[in-house]
């Protein structure tokens, strides 16, 4: 009897379990369900920031650093990211300090109602590129451009659709019809038209580092840097986490063996 | 190790005598005379007598206190950079989480806290259910702790609006909708709550405030439900009332038994807010909310599902509305319904398996919930449902009529011998 009743215990604790773990489950159906209109199959790569060990080449990060800041910039925002955030990918506050100094930020306006600019602190936040939303529609045809704070998380199929929409750019196909003005053909975009033209060109970027500055290289970077700004404390996160866990692992054994020695006189 | 120190006073008063430190033991007999604090404590807590045969389910209610507290800490930390407005809630959580020391830690653990609550209230519940810890003498136990599942799922929902994204501001839609169902009073009372016929910013700024008061209501009937546990004593898995040589003292016995649990249960935290921390939130959250775009999929959080699913499967809005609402009063109601004389399912091996199915039947409409687009899903959420009022409302109280009789242990060491 006691063996039947362990058993439905464990059927019990399946089922819960099975409760919970719906979740994770169900965001990967979400992540199949969106891509119906995305016409392909697009290429999966082994990204050293995936799985729960994750982390990221910080070296890879500054280049696509670069290639956001001479490139994708010009349209995009990261709204939510300040100058400081920068240190994360393994720069000091000293070479943060002169990427802002780079910059002039908006401070307020002076008595005639003109936008005062001054060098960018640490603890401003990148400037964007347009005055505000109706402007950044008006020079992008009614979109406004996403914001690249989290779009590794928001975008289904994260970081490689990325890579793919970065890399799917072809000359249009013989007979093929644009539904809306101004497009582009992308394999891997929604009904294989894009409003974004081809962002990247082979050598666009001078790398400080001297790697060689192929699309497939800069496109690699870029998904990099942004999955970075997307999860910007995930090597923090994952380093402290495998220490706190062979911590609370000896503390689970240690926990149990005073539970052993209290309980030892204890009849059953 | 707070767990081992969780009785500072009493260890003290323990030692005082020994060790002769004169003017503690002063101040110790002092306040004693006025109040007696320290001989309460070790009464309640160092000599409580606790049934010596009972199980890991019996934990659950130290590691819901602990997250309790872990919750209120970290909540305090994260209410100091959240700003409850409509412009600046969404970039007030990217504060948090990209700019504030730790912040992201401490998010992460608030969020983590939030799964592992509801999970445990569940499991905690469950326990209620099996082992019949609702009955005589124990409604007031149940009912209180009926009051705070309903509390804390208010907290719950309150505290998934305010990131104010995507999901957040749908939820709240949602849940606004849901109650606009309620006929001639719905419409008007959700504008009441809502402050407008959409979330808006009054409402924003009104979950805030109901999730902070309720955070630290919570702590209160959590007193009246220690309470009385205190009055009427644990339980066990037998369900027979221990005599006074079956019992054991609370510490360290039991300190040490919910210790380790909870050491397991930090483990868990740590892998969920460490190395699955995606599983915590839906990455639609991470968009700000968006009124003119509805997301493609709206479903809440996974200890919810079941009850969404129940709103889905009844093919108009109040019915569904009344089926998930009743299901939770329902519970309110289980120590009428349930008349037979035996308290743990143990004995009742019928009804155990009735209880099994009705674990299936909820976990089946936390899936419909989640699925809801297929018709197959829709039907088997609504055999789910069914069963799920069947068995509250017919099994339960009728089951003994035709219940296999298993002999109910005269006392708890018999049993234990016997397995």
């Amino acid at each position: 009897m006691a063996r039947k009743e362990k058993r439905i215990k464990w059927l019990l604790f399946g089922a819960f379990s099975g409760l919970i773990g719906i979740q994770p489950l169900a965001y990967a159906h979400n992540d199949a369900g969106n891509q119906d209109g995305k016409s392909q199959d697009y290429p999966k790569y082994q990204w050293r920031f995936s799985g729960p060990f994750g982390t990221y080449d910080l070296a890879s990060v500054q280049r696509g650093y670069a290639v956001y800041r001479q490139v994708c910039s010009s349209c995009h925002t990261i709204q939510h990211m300040t100058y400081g955030d920068l240190m994360g990918m393994g720069l000091n506050a000293e070479q943060v300090q002169d990427i802002a100094e780079q910059d002039q930020v908006p401070d307020g306006q002076d008595a005639q109602g003109k936008t005062i600019y001054r060098k960018a602190r640490l603890s401003d936040h990148f400037p964007a590129p347009y005055m505000n939303d109706a402007a950044a529609k008006a020079a992008n045809m009614g979109h406004v451009p996403l914001d690249f704070s989290r779009l590794t998380l928001t975008v289904p199929g994260g970081a490689d659709y990325i890579m793919a929409i970065l890399l799917g750019y072809r000359e249009k196909p013989a007979g093929f019809h644009f539904d809306h003005m101004n497009h582009y053909y992308n394999l891997y975009a929604k009904d294989k038209q894009i409003g974004m033209k081809p962002p990247l060109q082979a050598n666009q970027v001078r790398y400080m580092d001297g790697t060689k500055a192929t699309i497939e290289q800069e496109a690699r970077d870029v998904t990099t840097f942004l999955s970075w700004t997307a999860q910007p404390h995930l090597i923090e996160r994952h380093r402290i986490g495998v220490r706190i866990l062979f911590y609370s692992l000896f503390m689970v054994i240690l926990v149990y063996l005073v539970k052993r020695k209290v309980w030892f006189n204890v009849r059953k | 190790m707070m767990w081992l120190k969780k009785h500072p006073s009493e260890s003290e008063a323990e030692q005082a005598p020994a060790q002769q430190n004169s003017s503690a033991k002063n101040l110790k007999n002092w306040i004693e005379y006025r109040y007696p604090l320290f001989s309460t404590l070790t009464q309640q807590y160092q000599k409580f007598p606790m049934p010596r045969n009972v199980n890991v389910w019996w934990t659950f209610g130290a590691v819901l206190s602990v997250i309790l507290i872990l919750m209120l800490i970290t909540g305090i930390f994260l209410s100091l950079g959240y700003i409850p407005t409509v412009e600046q809630a969404f970039s007030s959580v990217e504060v948090i989480d990209r700019q504030m020391p730790s912040g992201w830690l401490i998010r992460s653990m608030h969020m983590a806290g939030s799964n592992l609550f509801l999970a445990f209230l569940y499991l905690h519940l469950f326990r209620g259910l099996y082992y019949g810890s609702y009955k005589a003498p124990r409604e007031l136990l149940w009912f209180s702790g009926l009051i705070l599942l309903l509390m804390i799922m208010v907290t719950a929902f309150a505290g998934y609006v305010l990131p104010w994204g995507q999901m957040s501001y749908w939820a709240a839609n949602v849940g606004g909708q849901a109650i606009a169902a309620i006929p001639w009073v719905g419409e008007g009372l959700t504008r009441w709550i809502m402050g407008g016929d959409a979330p808006n910013a009054i409402t924003l700024h009104r979950y805030f405030v109901l999730h902070f008061v309720m955070a630290f209501t919570i702590i209160g009937v959590v007193f009246a439900h220690i309470l009385f546990l205190h009055h009427v004593k644990s339980g066990n898995p037998t369900g027979v009332e221990p005599k006074k040589e079956e019992t054991i003292h609370f510490h360290p016995y039991y300190t040490a038994k919910d210790g380790f649990v909870l050491a397991i249960v930090a483990v868990i935290m740590i892998l969920l807010v460490f190395f699955f921390q995606d599983w915590l939130t839906s990455p639609e959250n991470y968009m700000p909310a968006n009124p003119l775009e509805t997301p493609e999929n709206i479903a809440p959080e996974w200890y919810f599902l079941p009850f969404y699913g129940m709103l889905q499967v009844i093919p108009f809005k109040f019915g569904g509305l009344l089926f998930a609402a009743g299901s939770l009063l329902l519970l309110f109601l289980v120590p009428w319904l349930d008349r037979s004389p035996i308290r743990s399912s143990r004995y009742r091996p019928l009804y155990r398996i009735s209880l099994f199915l009705l674990v299936l039947a909820f976990v089946t409409l936390g899936f419909v919930g989640k699925y809801h687009s297929q018709i197959i899903l829709i039907w088997a959420g609504r055999f789910a449902l069914f069963y799920y009022y069947l068995h509250f409302l017919v099994i339960l109280p009728f089951s003994n009529r035709f219940e296999l009789h298993r002999s109910v242990p005269q006392a708890l060491t018999n049993v234990a011998e016997k397995d």
